[in-house]
């Protein structure tokens, strides 16, 4: 008597959680099916449910083609433009967190609280608000259209060493006796024990820190106008601007850049699905 | 700080140098230019500036854009929130309950995130393109013509489903993982106290998540507020004209677009104290959670 | 010649609190010492400025023949074993035993001889590759005291290093740390709140209340001639009786119930101890006990009771019927404990 009531809401569950999926997939899918047809089509017809062979074509297109004066914001070259600003991005952020973190939680430090609040005001205010100011300061010191320029701005928040301090500090703290005991020095205790005991947590961080940065677009597109400098995000408007110009709008290579765009991190938080969850939930404590 | 510290007096201050350094530059003087040029009046070629004191706060609070950008923020944010969070929240609790699968749905219901906002506007593009966009043609059966980036509506209403697709992954994510951490003993003590599954639910587990939902709520807001410039951008291919426009996308065209840096100084920091209230807020918020827990 | 000497040490947080109040004694060679007393006695603290993981905010600690108040942790010649046992998670046995070693910059080849030493000794063999996570609790103890061990140091500190086990391990650790310490033949000072380990493991005990040491003395001494009140009803299981009398004419007395001679110079309210087992039930003694409940041990009984309507326990052996109401016994007068009622301090 029971059983087939329980299944009823079984099914019920699986029903809403696949229009949750399709809701999600439907979009992306729908980028990959015109990429693999001819401009033609999809300018008469748009997406539509046969799939094409003009995948490696426009791929080829995407990676070498160029648009603009210079001839410079190829996929390629974007994408090795994306590449530097996610990892400088995220390795800057984790070095320079874990060294405040580590300043702050294991030393005794006359101005700690002041450093402390210092560092802690700037989560309260997002890049975004302090946008222009930022840019006036960065073009004064001649870092626009520079990696630098495009990253060190960005670092400036204390996410990664709010986050590290919090799982210092959750280190028991026998841990640093035992090894004061054993002869090491803060160096040795850095580098022994403290950054081998966060692994976890740095990848976590990476993960994080590489699909915050890979997808940063406001500043980017401020910071850099030499198309040598564009990553793929900040292409976007270079794509959205090929669909409305041309006579026959690229639509194959528009969204083959974006399917681009968005492959590498995607592919990140889903291989490394645990990792980012812990990270991203515990990030809040 | 740990009571076994290490009492080294500079290797602490060389460890916090660099970051300080960042900070200082990029976010203490932007912050304090945006501050002091509020009260600046720069002429159009950036030769000169006069100080007017609070001219620039009252020529906003008078400004009929500014007031259509504000009140349009607050709706879309509204909205954004609500939506995202409603439909994450059904996710995740049966993400939660299914056996079958469980692993696939998260999968596919979380890796969103990782997409950027730009690139979301660009879908948002194809899908409301105006001769063949799939969703255009649905709301045309509906009898709605739909016309992004003409109709000031019609593009608010893009820009609401984009932001919301957009969002829902982080909701789905922090509102299972409250889930999980809702112990097995209090649920099971919950089977047998009550028959009736959305009894459980409404008394049980929603004000068990409640904490990890106000927490969100802030984040969502702030998300709408800042993250969904480039989803903004994209819709309205980098030319506001009179379509919807948030509070920050006005600062970033008033300033960079149209050189007004006094005015959009004091949009900028008119934004940060709406911010600063908000995180503080959050912060008390996720105190009191630590107490709870 | 001493070993260890503590004159005079004091620990006073900069909120004006006294943790410790100032401590002074001395420790011999190849002496097992245990600082017992309640949580936030300022055992740990006194144990943890031995370490040099706490500042000493007054007076003199000796290690040997050096005055260490200033000396790194890591150059006093000492060793720890935590309560959390503290082993480095992301090392094999192996590397957590010889950390300390690699970081004194000693040979390769001479630590591995030592870890092998210390590992036989501890029965750690079979697990020198694993991770700490690897472990049962037992065995990481022993890791803990292997850490300890490869050393040589002149000092064993031991902070309530059983207290993560269960009654039966703790039991069996218990006596190999004992075991070892003897033939090892170092200088040891072990923290514990547990008043059996106290009891079992210790040459000396210290007893601390409140950041003050109550009575330092040998196991023996402290359980039959405590100090204080609180040495007599914090030690031995269960503690103490103390029963609120008077001395009128020289006899220690409860309302009309003489009970025995007491000191001259005493007189007014007191305090009389009796441990439960030198209570004896004895059809012809002086004692009128009311029982209201027996507790079944096996090997012997408890009974609790009131004696002139103040709580009252005594330990029976089995062989002796049991049950509750009236009950008549005696006890020894020399088993008598006598505390001033003011000071609670043994007169």
């Amino acid at each position: 008597m029971q059983k087939p009531r329980l299944r009823l809401s079984t099914v019920l569950d699986h029903v809403i959680l696949i229009i949750g999926s399709l809701f999600m997939m439907l979009p992306v899918l729908m980028l990959l099916q015109m990429t693999s047809m001819p401009d033609l089509v999809n300018m008469k017809n748009g997406p539509g449910l046969s799939f094409g062979s003009q995948l490696d074509d426009n791929f080829l297109k995407a990676m070498l083609k160029a648009d603009g004066f210079a001839g410079a914001n190829t996929g390629l070259n974007m994408l090795w433009n994306s590449l530097i600003l996610g990892f400088g991005f995220a390795i800057g952020k984790i070095v320079l967190g874990m060294m405040a973190a580590y300043a702050i939680v294991y030393f005794r430090l006359r101005f700690a609280s002041f450093a402390f609040w210092m560092i802690f005001t700037t989560l309260l205010l997002p890049l975004e608000v302090r946008i222009l100011p930022s840019y006036e300061i960065v073009q004064k010191l001649g870092m626009l259209n520079t990696y630098q320029g495009l990253i060190v701005p960005l670092i400036a928040s204390a996410t990664a060493t709010f986050f590290f301090r919090q799982y210092f500090r959750s280190i028991p703290e026998e841990l640093v006796e035992a090894a004061r005991i054993d002869g090491a020095g803060p160096v040795k205790f850095f580098f022994d024990i403290l950054v081998p005991l966060s692994r976890t947590m740095v990848a976590a961080m990476f993960i994080i820190m590489f699909v915050y940065g890979w997808n940063q677009y406001l500043w980017p597109t401020m910071i850099t106008t030499d198309e040598g400098m564009f990553t793929l995000v900040r292409g976007i408007k270079q794509i959205t601007q090929m669909l409305e110009g041309n006579q026959i709008p690229e639509y194959g290579r528009a969204n083959m850049l974006a399917l681009i765009a968005i492959l590498p991190p995607v592919l990140i938080v889903v291989f490394f699905q645990s990792w980012f969850v812990k990270g991203l939930t515990e990030s809040d404590k | 700080m740990k009571r076994a510290a290490f009492t080294n007096r500079w290797l602490p201050i060389l460890l916090l140098l660099p970051q300080m350094a960042i900070i200082v530059v990029f976010f203490y003087w932007p912050a304090w230019h945006a501050l002091t040029s509020s009260f600046y009046l720069q002429d159009p070629f950036g030769f000169s500036e006069t100080f007017v004191g609070f001219a620039n706060y009252t020529s906003l609070w008078k400004s009929a854009p500014y007031a259509r950008a504000a009140s349009f923020t607050v709706v879309f944010s509204l909205l954004v929130t609500f939506l995202s969070l409603a439909i994450a929240l059904l996710l995740a609790v049966k993400a939660d309950k299914v056996i079958k699968g469980a692993k696939a749905y998260r999968t596919a219901l979380m890796w969103v995130y990782a997409v950027a906002p730009p690139v979301a506007g660009v879908m948002g593009i194809i899908l409301f393109n105006q001769s063949w966009g799939p969703l255009t043609r649905f709301l045309t059966m509906l009898g709605w013509d739909f016309k992004l980036g003409v109709n000031y509506y019609d593009t608010a209403f893009a820009m609401v489903l984009v932001s919301v697709w957009k969002q829902i992954p982080v909701n789905f994510i922090f509102f299972l993982s409250g889930l999980q951490s809702i112990p097995k003993s209090v649920r099971e003590a919950a089977l047998i106290d009550n028959r009736s599954a959305s009894g459980r639910f409404w008394d049980i587990t929603f004000p068990l998540l409640a904490p990890t939902g106000f927490f969100l709520l802030i984040t969502n807001i702030t998300y709408s507020l800042f993250d969904t410039f480039g989803v903004i951008d994209t819709l309205v291919k980098g030319e506001p004209g009179n379509n919807p426009m948030t509070l920050v996308y006005k600062v970033y065209v008033d300033g960079f677009r149209g050189n007004d840096m006094g005015g959009s100084s004091a949009q900028s920091v008119i934004l940060m104290v709406l911010v600063l209230a908000m995180t503080i807020a959050q912060f008390r918020l996720v105190e009191r959670r630590i107490h709870y827990t | 010649m001493a070993q260890v000497t503590l004159s005079g040490i004091t620990k006073t947080y900069p909120n004006g609190v006294t943790a410790v109040h100032p401590a002074s004694f001395s420790i011999p060679h190849g002496e097992f010492i245990v600082l017992v007393g309640p949580s936030g006695c300022g055992k740990s603290t006194m144990l943890r400025m031995i370490a040099g993981l706490e500042d000493i905010s007054a007076g003199d600690l000796h290690i040997g023949a050096r005055l260490v108040n200033h000396i790194d942790p890591a150059d006093r010649d000492i060793a720890m074993v935590f309560q959390n046992y503290a082993l480095y998670p992301h090392m094999s046995v192996r590397k957590n035993i010889g950390y300390g070693l690699k970081n004194r910059k000693i040979p390769q080849a001479q630590i591995d001889q030592k870890v092998a030493e210390a590992s036989a000794l501890l029965n750690l063999d079979d697990y020198l590759d694993r991770k700490p996570s690897q472990l049962s609790g037992g065995q990481r103890q022993r890791v803990a005291m292997g850490r300890a061990i490869v050393r040589d140091p002149a000092l064993f500190l031991f902070d309530e290093p059983l207290s993560n086990l269960d009654a039966k391990l703790r039991n069996q650790m218990r006596i190999e740390i004992k075991a070892l310490q003897r033939r090892l033949g170092v200088t040891s000072v072990y923290v514990t709140h547990d008043q059996v380990e106290a009891m079992t493991m210790a040459d000396r005990i210290i007893v601390m209340n409140e950041g003050r040491i109550e009575q330092i003395g040998s196991p023996s001494e402290i359980y039959h001639s405590p100090a204080t009140t609180f040495v007599a009803s914090f030690m031995g299981a269960p503690p103490m009786n103390l029963l609120h009398g008077e001395i009128l004419n020289g006899m220690a007395q409860i309302g009309d119930l003489r009970l025995a001679a007491a000191p001259k110079a005493a007189s007014g309210a007191v305090v009389i101890g009796l441990r439960p087992e030198d209570i004896t039930p004895d059809a012809a003694g002086p004692l009128m006990l009311d029982i209201a409940l027996v507790e079944e041990l096996g090997a012997h009984r408890l009974l609790h009771g009131s004696l002139l309507g103040q709580p009252i326990s005594l330990h029976v052996s089995k062989d002796i019927a049991a049950s509750t109401g009236p009950l008549r016994a005696s006890f020894k007068p020399e088993t008598l404990s006598l505390f001033a009622a003011d000071t609670g301090v043994r007169l």
